[in-house]
């Protein structure tokens, strides 16, 4: 199930980024387009080895970076960041609880765009930033903490399908039988 | 203490970054056209899906609706015959007054439709990418329009695919006009809300300039980028700077930039 867990994991990596790159509607109405990838790499930082959080981290942030106009490769850092430090901690967090699902969610996201523009900035780019900012970074914050609970249910529904069930034991045992005669 | 697979993976994705930020230029353009081309058959399936949509919109559109859009065009069409004719009256005499006093003769507009398909997906870039590339004779600083104004300018160029910045992005200034007044300023990257994708800033006007809410803007000309008289925009209001010693409005695009499905590439 690993490499499978891993190609659904990049799959849904290359799909967010399409969606983003081809889906208007968030920021027509909102102002800001949602960014999943913090979100999905809250879920793999809390199911996967840190071997899956780089793949996600170089390959998402490629992605990303490919088909906007940022520098390639500064997405990989703050994705790689999040999961390094989530993955550090993942024995504290409740991986279970939709809560904790949705705070980790909005964090990351949180940190994300602060972490990439900090980096962009120190590279001499010179992106679109005023007040209005605030508002497009709440709303990331804001999609990504929705997104971060429903992925999880996503990729739990992916794991029923494809993995192998845990086998159901009977209460019966055959030596606590009661042996009845025909009286 | 990191252990050792983190720290293995650890120091593998720092020297990826290290090893991407210091590529030169042309090579991570290659390298950003190379990974965006992997997106090439979802963009070509969204776009035939976009179309099949059309198709079945336009099956579903009653016979009567069609043979009154198709009469509504007719008219139309017969007005523009007139006003061509007008027109091509106006640039015979033109040519001819220009030939008179020895002027340059201004060359016709060529334009080549292109897709758009896809935006930036970042919030703090101004972007898209159109599906013609330098095979169809792109190259970086050709015009983008659409027949209602200026939409930006082509910023890189791949095979098959092309990037365009558009007006409000930091990264790129239009010399403007206001043909009522004659004034002239730059259009800068704008300072509203973001939910008003269509408005821009048009700065460096002067303290006592007369602009006033409702005047036209157009591009200049100057710079080479752009040919003079392409329609940007409307003024919507102007404010004092720099302690009434500079103006700036804020400028209403022509051009939705909300939503661009094709665009017009200005060729040389």
């Amino acid at each position: 199930m690993n490499w499978l867990h891993t190609t659904f994991i990049l799959a849904a990596a290359y799909l967010a980024v399409f969606v983003e790159a081809s889906w208007n509607l968030p920021r027509a109405i909102l102002g800001a387009q949602i960014d999943v990838l913090p979100a999905l790499m809250v879920y793999t930082a809390l199911t996967n080895d840190i071997w899956v959080i780089a793949a996600l981290a170089i390959g998402g942030g490629l992605c990303f970076d490919a088909v906007s106009a940022n520098p390639l490769g500064i997405s990989i850092l703050p994705l790689f960041a999040i999961g390094f430090v989530i993955d550090g901690a993942r024995e504290l967090l409740l991986r279970e609880s939709r809560h904790a699902q949705f705070m980790l969610g909005a964090a990351a996201c949180a940190l994300q765009p602060l972490a990439t523009l900090f980096l962009m900035l120190n590279l001499g780019s010179a992106p679109l930033l005023n007040w209005h900012t605030l508002w497009q970074w709440l709303v990331m914050i804001v999609g990504g903490a929705l997104a971060t609970p429903l992925l999880f249910a996503m990729f739990d529904k992916l794991h029923q399908s494809f993995d192998y069930q845990p086998a159901t034991q009977s209460s019966f045992r055959p030596d606590r039988e009661i042996k009845r005669g025909r009286l | 203490m990191l252990k050792k697979p983190n720290l293995i993976v650890v120091i593998l994705v720092a020297l990826v970054v290290v090893v991407l930020f210091h590529l030169p230029g042309q090579t991570v353009g290659r390298f950003k056209l190379a990974i965006s081309g992997l997106f090439l058959p979802l963009f070509g399936l969204a776009g035939s899906s976009h179309e099949a949509t059309a198709q079945v919109r336009g099956a579903l559109v009653s016979r009567r609706q069609l043979v009154e859009e198709a009469e509504e065009l007719k008219r139309q069409n017969d007005q523009l015959q007139i006003r061509l004719q007008q027109e091509q009256a106006t640039e015979r005499e033109n040519a001819r007054l220009r030939a008179a006093f020895a002027w340059a003769h201004s060359t016709r507009w060529q334009l080549k439709l292109s897709r758009v398909i896809a935006r930036d997906p970042s919030n703090w870039w101004r972007a898209i990418q159109i599906d013609l590339g330098r095979r169809d004779g792109m190259r970086p600083n050709l015009p983008v329009l659409t027949s209602a104004g200026l939409v930006g300018k082509i910023s890189g160029v791949g095979e098959t695919r092309s990037q365009v910045v558009l007006l409000g992005d930091p990264s790129l200034r239009v010399a403007a006009k206001i043909p009522a007044s004659g004034e002239t300023g730059v259009i800068l990257s704008s300072s509203s809300a973001p939910q008003e994708n269509n408005m821009v800033d048009l700065g460096y006007l002067t303290g006592n300039s007369g602009v006033t809410p409702g005047q036209k803007v157009q591009t200049w000309g100057g710079g080479g980028v752009f040919p003079e008289g392409i329609p940007i925009g409307q003024i919507v209001d102007v404010r004092t700077t720099e302690y009434g010693l500079s103006k700036e409005a804020r400028v209403q695009l022509s051009a939705n930039l909300n939503s661009l499905d094709e665009v017009w590439v200005m060729m040389p």
